[in-house]
């Protein structure tokens, strides 16, 4: 066992004891080691202004993220790069061409985003030469502009894309061979990590485990530990409601968390899979599925976020269970000592209240494949189309028989009850019926039945219970070839 | 020597005019760019916490302090007692808002102590831990929860009247009577408040504040620690975005920080989470109007009387000024012959609401613009049409009144209309619209071409002034200050512009420099779109007699005239001689020339009588148009912003490249207002909107996917303002009601045209939608 993390902070080595498990990237960033460069504009993982790249080795080789520093916390950072706009200008001072992008486009007016702004389209500029329209503002979903209007940084986006003078002026492709060295040999110790800090009211811990199993293993000897894995949903619970945790067990590092394995019966997501890799995967999947995904959070939070974590808090407004569920996933959880399989909608047992025992952590959900020539849809309803909670989420999965009966249909929707819910009033009035708009006009009161949203600052319950009705319109018109959605871009071939 | 003497180049870099980037521009972009609290601390610093109430009106019965005090790093706690001067940081004078609330709260966060730690992070741990009691007392948090409680204004309502519009509203052929919502809006500068006070010796104290406002800051923290306003002094360097939210709203702050500082001898830090910050500080006024508008079949007015009512919150604030320009803006760029506006300044137990870009003249436009949209559904016309016919007049058409008795004498407004509609194809887009609406059942269209006309000046008379402070350098190196703040707009190189382009030196010889009130006192508020039209002037003034006495002196030196005596280019042409600029200014400083001045500037011609609701509260208008199309989805209310097309005047641009920029981005910031941003507090008066989790401003995907900005090429000040140029800050938010009209068209597809939609702001999915359902059920 040890007990520091290891890391690199731009250029620099970095090993970390006596922190305690809530503490900030950001504040260590700005208050420890004083690169102000990087913003607080939320502390909530929702303007940007905090974005760094965090790099970490995968599969694919070294490969940088844009993160919101302000809620991702240090124990999380094991064995990464971390990447802060102080990095990016080249040694003799002259601007990176990112940057240089964006002071000829006037892309900054106040300038307290711009750092963030700048990271971001930093890391679309690493993994992506040519970025089409959707993909710029896809990147950018995360970052908060109240000035420009955003016009002069999409711009920027567009007109750097292509700039790469050299190879030796970017900081990170000039030293990527030695960065990964570094990470690999961080990596080779390979022991649990616990990092104590003694506070007022007594030690507080973090805890990095080696391995699925020694995580399992704690958990079994510490089943109040708060488990972390993208902390986009905890890190609120510390910036904004200052709640105390300890201790805190981070498996954002656990790869074996991480595997999406596709057959022929479905689609197995392990828990640790972060949003950006299962869009991929379940975009070439089910298309659908990877649209709502692009609209989950923005480009840092799809980055730390994950499947698991979405599902394992509980929340009734995820965006991910409603159509999972429709879809007829299945959850294993897991122990020291074993694993049990339920239906995902029997996770959710009333609101804050899941099927997780103690011990027992969210390892991976199966997703059945949709047989062929069944129908699916989803669809995410807020007050901003990007990087918005949902008022609702409704999903729709469907399949006719021969004669165009409904043989079988699962509806679940998020936003309308105290937890992601099927309807199955609606389900059981539908069932064997002909699919017709003459019976699903008729059974769309019936959403009275199975639920009794409430009003709050996202929706009226009186809108939630109409805009209910009207998305299985929507989904009978799309099964009926007719589509009628408002779509900025034309959808992109993945 | 500086090389650039010897050059023989014809222009200078940065004359007026000139598309200039931001001064700072680099500095962003490396995350050099100093902000507040990146100024390394001193030794010692403490850091503030806020403690607030959790009721929306209550009597405090009574409160516990001693576990906030007893918590981990807690210096002290500052209550009113520990206040040395007055409890008082209402920026009016009417003393309606304490500093720290003692016997009673009167909306849902208002600030009852302050917690003093060694860190931020305890300061805001303690300010949880206060044990308070309260008994509540009623209250209203809205427009008609002020109306049904009697609710007191917290000003004087305005009146304007003309001609005689109960007898003509009477006689006119058709009358339509309605009202509207017009939801508020939080700033959402992306850099929350902040001060940062150090002590001085004696009485004194320095605080860093991110204002808008650093003399009212001064003042306000001299009020609060009971000296005189020259033992304070207040820096802005820059803020990361202020929009009026900064104009009165950092007096709390940063009077906090100096009362812990001069109490605890130590810099003390205040910045509020940004929660904290969206519930302690005021938006924009929600407003409701209620209009009886009164026309002919053709669709011209005849005459209107609408009463603009706003939620205040629980004092006045800026409300006053800010309901009396909704009134001023109410005619929006019609003439109306007969004209009775009345202002209804309401209290609610809710954040005292304050000033955001506009100042309440969008709440008086989307008011104005809504009659227009009545007027048209009546006579079955497009809405731009009955625009046209209702315009002011050029002079001499006996069309040129506004409801307050000033003369429009500038109007622009029919040219920019003509001239956008063609060049953005308006007429033959809004045909191919409704073709598509009459064959596509879920997907509808609209388009709406809507025009800007913007009064300029503040209408308290005596804010319109100003002062600057230059210095040359004895190595010609100059030194340019003025009372404006810098907070993104480019107010900055603008005025550094003016001062290059007197002196015809390249503007990276001129330093700009913080804003401080021990360089130019008593200014105000950067605010009103006043900036550059103020400071520029003041600066040119400090500049032009600084460059006269240059220009003496060498008549003298050099035995010319002063006809002989030519700036050009880092350099003079003196008789015969060609003198580089700094060769110059040292040989003036050896003949004892003062290189420094201090120059100031009042608008000329304005008045206002608010009594009599007569006078010329503006110096000149600003104009402008913009085209929206958008496509809603009426299964849902959702939509987008298919295209927009812009023009607008700012007169001859200082500095077309940031001009583009204020436009852009007030153009995006007022489609936010008007579409996803939206305010809501729960029952217990609680604002639940406090984040940019919950509380929406556009991203750039929300932005016109088609987005075509112009400014008028031929546009020039009528009046002698600083290069001709007119100013920007404010203007271009109203563009943005162009998409509101847009959404509104395409709901009123629906029922065939018939039906005036009567679309409420924000237009959010819901409301759209709500508004589609009430007009299916009625077609």
């Amino acid at each position: 066992m040890s007990e520091a993390i290891r890391f690199i902070l731009n250029g620099e080595e970095v090993t970390l004891k006596d922190f305690g498990p809530t503490e900030t990237l950001l504040d260590y960033l700005r208050l420890k080691r004083r690169l102000t460069g990087t913003k607080e504009g939320c502390a909530e993982g929702d303007c940007g202004a905090c974005t760094v790249l965090v790099g970490r080795l995968t599969e694919h080789g070294l490969r940088y993220e844009s993160v919101n520093a302000c809620i991702r916390f240090l124990g999380s950072l094991h064995g990464t790069h971390v990447v802060t706009v102080e990095h990016l200008a080249g040694r003799d001072g002259a601007l990176h061409p990112v940057q240089q992008a964006m002071v000829d486009c006037h892309g900054s007016q106040c300038g307290f985003c711009t750092p963030g702004f700048v990271m971001s389209l930093y890391g679309l500029w690493l993994s992506n030469s040519a970025p089409s329209p959707a993909e710029i503002e896809s990147a950018l979903q995360g970052n908060l502009c109240r000035c420009t209007g955003y016009e002069p940084i999409v711009k920027a986006a567009a007109q750097v894309a292509a700039n790469r003078p050299s190879s030796l002026f970017d900081p990170l492709e000039r030293d990527r061979i030695q960065i990964m060295a570094k990470l690999w040999a961080i990596h080779s110790g390979n022991d649990t990590i616990v990092v104590e800090k003694a506070e007022a009211n007594g030690v507080v811990r973090s805890i990095v485990p080696a391995s699925v199993a020694a995580f399992a293993d704690l958990l079994a000897e510490e089943p109040d530990a708060t488990i972390v894995a993208g902390a986009t949903d905890v890190g609120l619970w510390v910036t904004k409601q200052m709640r105390l945790l300890n201790p805190v067990i981070f498996i954002n590092h656990l790869t074996e968390l991480q595997s999406i394995e596709a057959t022929e019966a479905g689609i197995t997501i392990g828990a640790g899979v972060s949003y950006t890799q299962a869009l991929g995967a379940l975009a070439k999947e089910i298309p659908a599925l990877g649209r709502l995904i692009d609209r989950i959070g923005g480009q840092q939070v799809r980055n730390m976020g994950t499947i698991g974590g979405n599902i394992a808090n509980g929340s009734p407004i995820g965006d991910t269970p409603p159509p999972l569920i429709a879809l007829g996933a299945e959850l294993t959880l897991r122990t020291h000592a074993g694993r049990r399989t339920i239906p995902l909608e029997d996770y959710f047992i009333a609101y804050g209240r899941q099927d997780r025992l103690a011990g027992e952590f969210v390892e991976r959900v199966f997703v059945p494949r949709p047989p062929e020539g069944s129908h699916f849809g989803v669809y995410k309803i807020s007050k901003r189309r990007d990087e918005d909670i949902s008022a609702l989420c409704g999903a729709f999965n469907l399949a006719l028989d021969a004669e165009g009966r409904v043989e079988k249909i699962r509806i679940a929707f998020g936003g309308m009850a105290g937890t992601p819910k099927r309807a199955k009033r609606v389900e059981e009035a539908l069932l064997g019926q002909a699919w017709s708009w003459g019976v699903v006009s008729a059974v769309r009161d019936l959403f009275d039945e199975d639920y009794q949203p409430l009003t709050d600052w996202r929706a009226t319950a009186e809108y939630r219970a109409l805009a209910a009705r009207n998305l299985l319109t929507r989904f009978f018109l799309e099964t009926a070839g007719q589509s009628h959605e408002l779509r900025r871009f034309e959808v992109e071939e993945a | 020597m500086d090389k650039s003497t010897f050059e023989t180049k014809p222009v200078i870099n940065g004359r007026m005019h000139a598309s200039l980037k931001h001064d700072s521009a680099h500095k962003h972009v490396t995350g050099t760019a100093e902000y507040i609290d990146d100024i390394p601390e001193p030794a010692g610093t403490l850091h503030g916490g806020l403690g607030l109430s959790d009721r929306a009106h209550a009597e405090i019965v009574s409160i516990d302090l001693s576990a906030v005090k007893a918590a981990p790093g807690v210096v002290c706690v500052l209550t009113a007692e520990d206040i040395p001067g007055f409890n008082d940081v209402a920026s009016t004078g009417q003393h309606d808002e304490p500093l720290l609330a003692t016997r009673e709260v009167q909306f849902h966060g208002q600030i009852i102590f302050a917690v003093i730690a060694e860190t931020r992070d305890q300061a805001r741990r303690a300010a949880k831990l206060a044990k308070i009691e309260y008994n509540d007392l009623p209250h209203w948090t809205d427009i008609d929860g002020a109306r049904e409680n009697g609710a007191p204004n917290v000003v004087e309502p305005m009146v304007l009247k003309r001609g005689e519009p109960e007898t003509e509203i009477e006689n006119a052929p058709l009358r339509v009577k309605g009202h509207m919502y017009i939801g508020g809006q939080e700033h959402f500068y992306l850099e929350s408040h902040i001060a940062f006070a150090i002590p001085g010796e004696d009485d004194e104290v320095t605080v860093w504040s991110s204002t808008q406002h650093p003399s009212e800051v001064q003042h306000m923290v001299a009020h609060v620690l009971g000296v005189a306003n020259n033992a304070v002094t207040v820096m802005t360097r820059r803020m990361g975005g202020g929009f009026g939210g900064k104009e009165t709203q950092g007096n709390q702050f940063a009077a906090l920080a100096a009362v812990a500082a001069k109490k605890l001898k130590r810099a003390v830090k205040f910045r509020p989470d940004r929660d904290e910050d969206m519930s302690v500080t005021g938006k924009r006024h929600d407003f409701r109007v209620d209009y009886d508008v009164a026309f002919d079949e053709e669709g011209r007015i005849h005459a209107v009387d609408a009463t603009y009512a706003a939620r205040c919150g629980f004092s006045a604030d800026l409300s006053g000024p800010v309901t009396d320009r909704a009134l001023f803006h109410a005619d929006s760029s019609y003439f109306y012959p007969h004209v009775h506006l009345v202002s209804q300044p309401l209290k609610t137990h809710t954040v005292s609401n304050t000033a955001f870009r506009g100042f309440g003249g969008p709440q008086g436009m989307v008011g104005g613009e809504r009659m227009i949209e009545e007027i048209a559904y009546a006579v079955g016309k497009d809405p731009l049409d009955i625009r046209k016919l209702n315009f002011y007049g050029q002079p001499g058409s006996g069309r040129t009144t506004t409801p307050y008795h000033q003369e429009v004498e500038d109007n622009v407004v029919a040219r920019i209309v003509e001239e956008l509609e063609a060049s953005c194809d308006y007429q033959s887009r809004r045909r191919a619209i409704l073709e598509f609406n009459a064959n596509s059942p879920v997907i509808r269209k609209g388009i709406a071409l809507t025009p800007v006309k913007f009064g300029i000046s503040f209408t308290m008379t005596a804010y319109n002034q100003a002062g600057a402070l230059v210095h040359i350098y004895n190595d010609g190196s100059i030194h340019l200050n003025h009372g404006g703040t810098e907070m993104g707009q480019g107010l900055y190189v603008k005025v550094a512009q003016v001062v290059a382009d007197t002196f015809q030196v390249d503007i990276d010889r001129v330093k700009i420099t913080a804003t401080t009130t021990g360089k130019v006192p008593n200014t105000s508020a950067t605010a009103a779109s006043s900036g550059s039209d103020l400071n520029g002037m003041a600066a040119y003034d400090a500049a032009r007699q600084i460059k006269e006495r240059l220009i003496d002196f060498a008549c003298r030196q050099w035995q010319v005239n002063r006809s002989q005596v030519e700036f050009l280019p880092n350099r003079l042409r003196i008789g015969g001689e060609i003198v580089p600029f700094d060769t110059f200014i040292r040989a003036a400083y050896y003949d004892r020339v003062q290189l420094s001045a201090a120059g100031f500037y009042k608008t000329p011609k304005i008045h206002w009588d608010r009594k009599a609701g007569r006078g010329r509260p503006f110096y000149y208008f600003a104009y402008g148009a913009a085209a929206s199309e958008v496509s809603i989805d009426t299964l849902t209310g959702e939509y987008m912003v298919d295209r927009t097309d812009i023009l607008h005047d700012v007169g001859k641009s200082l500095n077309p490249a940031i001009d583009i920029g204020q436009v852009e981005g007030a153009f995006v910031q007022g489609m936010g207002w008007l579409t996803t941003e939206e305010l809501w507090w729960d029952a217990s008066g609680r604002l639940r909107t406090h984040a940019p989790s919950t509380y929406k401003i556009p991203l750039a995907s929300d932005r016109p996917k088609i987005f075509n900005v112009k400014l008028a090429e031929w546009a020039e000040n009528a009046e002698p303002t600083i290069g001709r140029s007119k100013a920007v800050g404010e203007p271009p938010f109203m563009l943005a009601i162009s998409v509101l009209e847009a959404i509104s068209m395409a709901v009123a597809s629906v029922a065939d045209y018939a039906v005036c939609p009567r679309l409420d702001a924000p237009a959010t999915p819901e409301r759209v939608l709500m508004a589609v359902e009430r007009l299916k059920a009625r077609g």
